[in-house]
C-alpha cells in the first residue's frame, strides 16, 4: 500500500502548524519523519490516522483519493499508530487490550477461548509468544507493551504502521528485538513511518527520511544519499556548528569523592572521584544502575554503604535538601514529573531552590528575584517572551534550561545530570552542551548519566561504565570508543 | 481577544458573576442594595469565608479538609467551657480556643504528611472523632453561661457603630492570606508543593512541614469561625458546623482554585463566599423556599465549574 499526502494545511486557531506539507510512503519501506520539536511531525501523523482533519490538501492510497474522517476510517484502510505514550489499559489483560471494542462474541458473551487463540497467533507472528495473553498489561515491561501494541496493529491488518519515538523507553535488547520485527514487517510489505530523534537508529534502520521544519516540508532523502550533517541542516535551517562543542580543559583540585557506594540492592561498590571542572560520564545499559548512583548521592535513595566527601569534607546525605545545602544540584531525568512545577511560571521555577535567598523574615523581595531571574534567562539564553509565562509553554530545550537555571541558583559545587538532553531537539542539545561546558569551565564538578554514547564520549573527560549495578571500569574519554564502552557495559572484558 | 485577556476574563469570571447576580437582585428586590443588608450579608458570609481561606491553602496543596466543621464545634465547646465552667478570662480562653483548633489541624497535617494517609480519609476520620469528642465533652447539650462583654462583642459588635466585627475579621484575614500567598516564601512553597510535590522535594523544599503548617492554619481558621459563631449564638453547640466543609469547598472552587492543586488565589475564594452569601440572601428576600435555595446553590456551583472547564479547552 502506498500513501501520498499532498498540500496538507492545518491550523489550530491562529497558529498555522502545517503548510503545504508533502509526504510519501511506499510499501515495504521504513521512512523516518524528522524535525525539531514543534515542526509538525505529530500533527501530520495524527491527520494520517484520523485524529485531526486537514484544513486543505488530500490523502491518496494507491493513487485513489481517500477521506479519513476519524480513527475508524484509518483502521479500515489499514493505517495504525503506536503512540509514544502507550495506550494499553494496565488493568486489562493482554488479549482484552488487543481486542478492545471488537471482542469476539458467542451468544452475546465474550468468547474468551477464541480471543486467547487469536491473541497468541499475533504474538507469535512477532516472535514474542512468551507474552501470556492473560497477563495484566500493566505488569509487562515497556518493551513488551510495545510488542502488544504492534501485535494489536497487525490484528487490525495494518498495512501502514506509524511509530512515534518507539525506542525512547526501551532497553538495548528490546530495541534490537523491535528492529528485527520492523525489518520483518517491511519484508512483508508493511510501510512504517518512524518518528524519532535518534540519528544513529535512523541511519541504521530506515530507507528514507522526510524532514519538516516549522510546519513546512523541507525535503525527502534516501538514506544512502545523505548524511548526518545534511539532515541536521535541513532540520534546523542553519549550521549549528559542531554537534558537540569543544571545551578547553583545565582541571582543578579533586572536588568530589565517592567510595564503595551502595544502596538497598540496586548498586554496590561504586567508587570514583571528580575534579573541579571535570565531566565524569556514566554509561551503561538501561537498568544497570546509572540513575541510582545519582539518586543515592542526592539522598533520594537510601545509602547503605560507602562514603562521600566534597572538598575533603565527609558528607552524610539522607535527604535532597541536605545535598542542596552541601552544594550539590541534580538535573533529573524526567523534567515534567521531577524537574519542574508545570503550573508555575518560569521565574517561580528558577528560584524554587533558593527562594529564601531573596527573602527577609520570610517575605520575598520581588524586585531582587526578578532581576536575578532576568540575568539567568539571559545567561542561559532561555527563549521565553516573559519570565512570568507558564514554564509549560516553553519548548523542551528551553524547559531544560530552566532546570539548569534552577540549579545555578544554588551556585553548585557538584552538578549531577541525568539524561540532560532527553526530549530536547538537535538545536537545543547543542545549547545544553554549551551550558555544561561553561559550568565545567567555571569549576563545577559534573557527573553526567546518558544513554547516548556519542554524547557521553564527546562531553566527558572520563567515563564510568556500569554493568548490573556495579562499575565495570572507568575509561579515559580520549581513548575510549563506542565499542569499548559497549563491551564493558555488556559485561565483557574491558 | 488575546490569550492573556481571555485568561484574565476567566480569572475574573466569579467576580463578574457576583456583580451580575447582585445587579439582578438589586433590580428585583429594593431591600437588597442597602448598606444595612449588604453588611448583614457580609456578616453572614464571614464564618464561611474564614473557613474557606484556610481551605484555600489546603486545596492549593491538592488536599482536602473535611474536618473543619468538627474542629469548629470542638474548639467552640472547649472555649465556652473554659469561660463558663472554669471561669477563665474570655480573652485568654479565646486564644486558647484558637490554639486548640490549630492543634487539631496540626494533627491532621501530621497524619497526612508523616503517616502518608490520603487527606480525604485522614480528615474524614478526624471529622468523626472530633465530632464525637465535642458531643461527649458537652454531654450533647449546648454550653451556655458566657456572660462576657468581650466575648459577645466578637460576634455581635460593631466598629464605628456600622461595620460588624466579624466582617472586619474577615477582611483582615483576607489581607493576611493575600500577603502570605503572594509575598512570602511559605506561600510560594504552598503553590509549588501543590503543583508538583516530587519536584518540590527534589528542589530541597520541606514538603512535610509545608503540609503540616497548612492544615494547622486550616484548623486555626475553623476555630476562629467557631468563636464568632459561638459569640453570636451566645452558646456553643456541639453539633455546630456540620456541613460547613462543603460550603467552604464550594467557595474555594467557585473562586477558581483548582481541586488538583497548584493553581488558585484567595481573592477568588472571598468572591466565591460572597457569591454564595449573596445568592441565599437574595433568594430569602425574594421569598424563595430554603429547599429551592439548595437547588439553586448546587446549580450555581455546577455552572461555575463547567464554565471553568470550557475556558480551559
Amino acid at each position: 500500500m502506498q500513501i501520498r499526502m499532498h498540500g496538507i494545511n492545518k491550523a489550530f486557531g491562529p497558529v498555522r502548524v502545517l503548510e503545504g506539507v508533502e509526504f510519501r510512503l511506499g510499501a515495504g519501506e521504513i521512512h523516518a519523519l524528522m524535525g525539531e520539536n514543534g515542526a509538525g511531525k505529530s500533527t501530520l501523523m495524527k491527520i494520517l490516522c484520523g485524529v485531526y482533519q486537514a484544513d486543505a490538501g488530500g490523502i491518496e492510497v494507491d493513487d485513489h483519493p481517500v477521506h479519513i474522517r476519524n480513527t475508524r476510517d484509518a483502521e479500515h484502510l489499514g493505517i495504525a499508530i503506536i503512540h509514544q505514550e502507550l495506550n494499553l489499559i494496565p488493568q486489562l489483560s493482554v488479549m482484552e487490550n488487543m481486542f478492545l471494542g471488537r471482542e469476539p462474541r458467542r451468544f452475546g458473551v465474550i468468547d474468551t477461548a477464541t480471543m486467547k487463540k487469536n491473541c497468541r497467533e499475533y504474538l507469535k507472528l512477532l516472535g514474542t509468544e512468551q507474552i501470556d495473553p492473560e497477563c495484566e498489561a500493566g505488569l509487562l515491561s515497556i518493551g513488551q507493551q510495545q510488542m502488544v501494541e504492534i501485535a494489536k496493529a497487525l490484528s487490525l491488518n495494518a498495512q501502514v504502521l506509524i511509530m512515534d519515538e518507539p525506542t525512547a523507553a526501551l532497553t538495548d535488547r528490546e530495541i534490537e528485538l523491535l528492529f528485527g520485527i520492523m525489518t520483518d514487517l517491511k519484508n512483508r510489505g508493511v510501510g512504517i513511518v518512524y518518528v524519532s530523534h535518534r540519528m544513529e537508529e535512523i541511519f541504521r534502520i530506515c530507507d528514507k527520511i522526510s524532514v519538516l521544519r516549522d510546519g513546512q516540508f523541507v525535503g525527502e532523502r534516501r538514506i544512502v544519499d545523505t548524511g548526518f550533517d545534511e539532515i541536521v541542516r535541513m532540520m534546523v535551517g542553519r549550521e549549528i556548528g559542531e554537534r558537540f562543542p569543544t571545551r578547553s580543559v583545565t582541571l582543578g583540585e579533586e572536588r568530589f569523592r565517592v567510595e564503595q557506594l551502595a544502596d538497598e540492592g540496586q548498586i554496590s561498590d561504586i567508587s570514583f572521584s571528580v575534579r573541579a571542572g571535570e565531566v565524569l560520564g556514566v554509561a551503561g545499559l538501561m537498568g544497570a544502575g546509572r540513575s541510582e548512583i545519582l539518586k543515592t548521592l542526592f539522598g533520594i535513595n537510601r545509602k547503605t554503604n560507602g562514603s562521600v566527601s566534597l572538598e575533603g569534607i565527609p558528607l552524610n546525605i539522607t535527604k535532597p535538601h541536605e545535598a542542596i545545602a552541601a552544594g550539590i544540584g541534580f538535573v533529573t531525568e524526567d523534567r515534567k514529573s521531577q524537574g519542574l512545577v508545570l503550573s508555575m511560571s518560569v521565574r517561580e521555577n528558577i528560584t524554587l531552590t533558593n527562594l529564601g535567598g531573596y527573602a527577609r523574615a520570610g517575605v520575598v523581595n520581588g524586585g531582587a528575584e526578578s532581576r536575578s531571574v532576568g540575568k539567568q534567562i539571559e545567561r542561559l539564553k532561555i527563549r521565553t517572551r516573559d519570565a512570568e509565562l507558564d514554564v509549560k509553554s516553553l519548548s523542551g530545550g528551553n524547559q531544560q534550561k530552566v532546570v539548569f537555571a534552577k540549579w545555578l541558583e544554588i551556585a553548585p559545587k557538584v552538578l549531577l545530570l541525568d539524561e540532560p538532553t532527553r526530549g530536547v531537539d538537535v538545536g537545543g542539545k547543542a545549547e545544553i552542551y554549551h551550558i555544561i561546558n561553561e559550568l565545567a569551565g567555571q569549576g563545577v564538578a559534573i557527573v553526567m548519566v546518558s544513554s547516548e554514547l556519542p554524547e557521553v564520549l564527546a562531553m566527558s573527560d572520563r567515563i564510568l561504565v556500569m554493568h548490573q549495578g556495579r562499575q565495570a571500569g572507568i575509561f579515559d574519554a580520549k581513548t575510549a570508543t563506542q565499542e569499548s564502552i559497549m563491551a564493558a557495559a555488556a559485561g565483557g572484558q574491558s | 481577544m488575546t490569550a492573556q485577556q481571555k485568561a484574565l476574563l476567566q480569572k475574573l469570571g466569579p467576580f463578574i458573576a457576583l456583580l451580575v447576580v447582585s445587579a439582578g437582585l438589586a433590580v428585583m428586590s429594593p431591600d437588597f442594595l442597602t448598606v444595612g443588608n449588604l453588611l448583614n450579608v457580609m456578616r453572614q458570609v464571614s464564618i464561611n469565608a474564614l473557613i474557606a481561606f484556610g481551605m484555600t491553602l489546603v486545596i492549593l496543596l491538592g488536599g482536602i479538609d473535611l474536618s473543619v466543621g468538627s474542629i469548629l464545634a470542638l474548639s467552640s465547646v472547649f472555649t465556652a467551657m473554659l469561660i463558663a465552667n472554669f471561669g477563665i478570662d474570655p480573652v485568654a480562653a479565646t486564644c486558647i480556643g484558637v490554639a486548640a483548633g490549630a492543634a487539631m489541624g496540626a494533627a491532621n497535617g501530621l497524619i497526612i504528611a508523616k503517616g502518608k494517609v490520603a487527606p480525604f480519609i485522614a480528615t474524614l476520620a478526624t471529622m468523626t472523632i472530633l465530632r464525637g469528642l465535642s458531643l461527649q465533652f458537652s454531654e450533647g447539650r449546648p454550653v451556655t453561661g458566657l456572660n462576657s462583654d468581650f466575648f459577645s462583642m466578637l460576634g455581635g459588635g460593631y466598629i464605628a457603630n456600622l461595620i460588624p466585627i466579624p466582617v472586619v475579621g474577615m477582611l483582615v484575614m483576607f489581607g493576611v492570606f493575600w500577603f502570605v500567598l503572594k509575598k512570602t516564601v511559605f506561600g510560594r512553597h504552598v503553590y509549588a508543593v501543590g503543583g508538583n510535590e516530587e519536584a518540590s522535594r527534589l528542589s530541597g523544599l520541606s514538603v512535610d512541614s509545608v503540609k503540616i503548617w497548612v492544615y494547622t492554619i486550616s484548623g486555626a481558621m475553623s476555630a476562629m469561625a467557631g468563636i464568632i459563631l459561638t459569640s453570636r449564638l451566645n452558646s456553643a453547640q456541639p453539633t455546630a458546623g456540620a456541613g460547613y466543609e462543603l460550603d467552604a469547598i464550594a467557595a474555594v472552587v467557585l473562586g477558581g482554585t483548582s481541586l488538583t492543586g497548584g493553581r488558585g488565589w484567595i481573592f477568588g475564594t472571598l468572591v466565591g463566599a460572597l457569591l454564595i452569601g449573596v445568592l441565599s440572601n437574595g433568594l430569602n428576600l425574594l421569598g424563595v423556599s430554603s429547599f429551592y435555595q439548595l437547588v439553586v446553590k448546587g446549580i450555581v456551583i455546577l455552572l461555575a465549574v463547567l464554565m471553568d472547564r470550557g475556558g480551559k479547552k
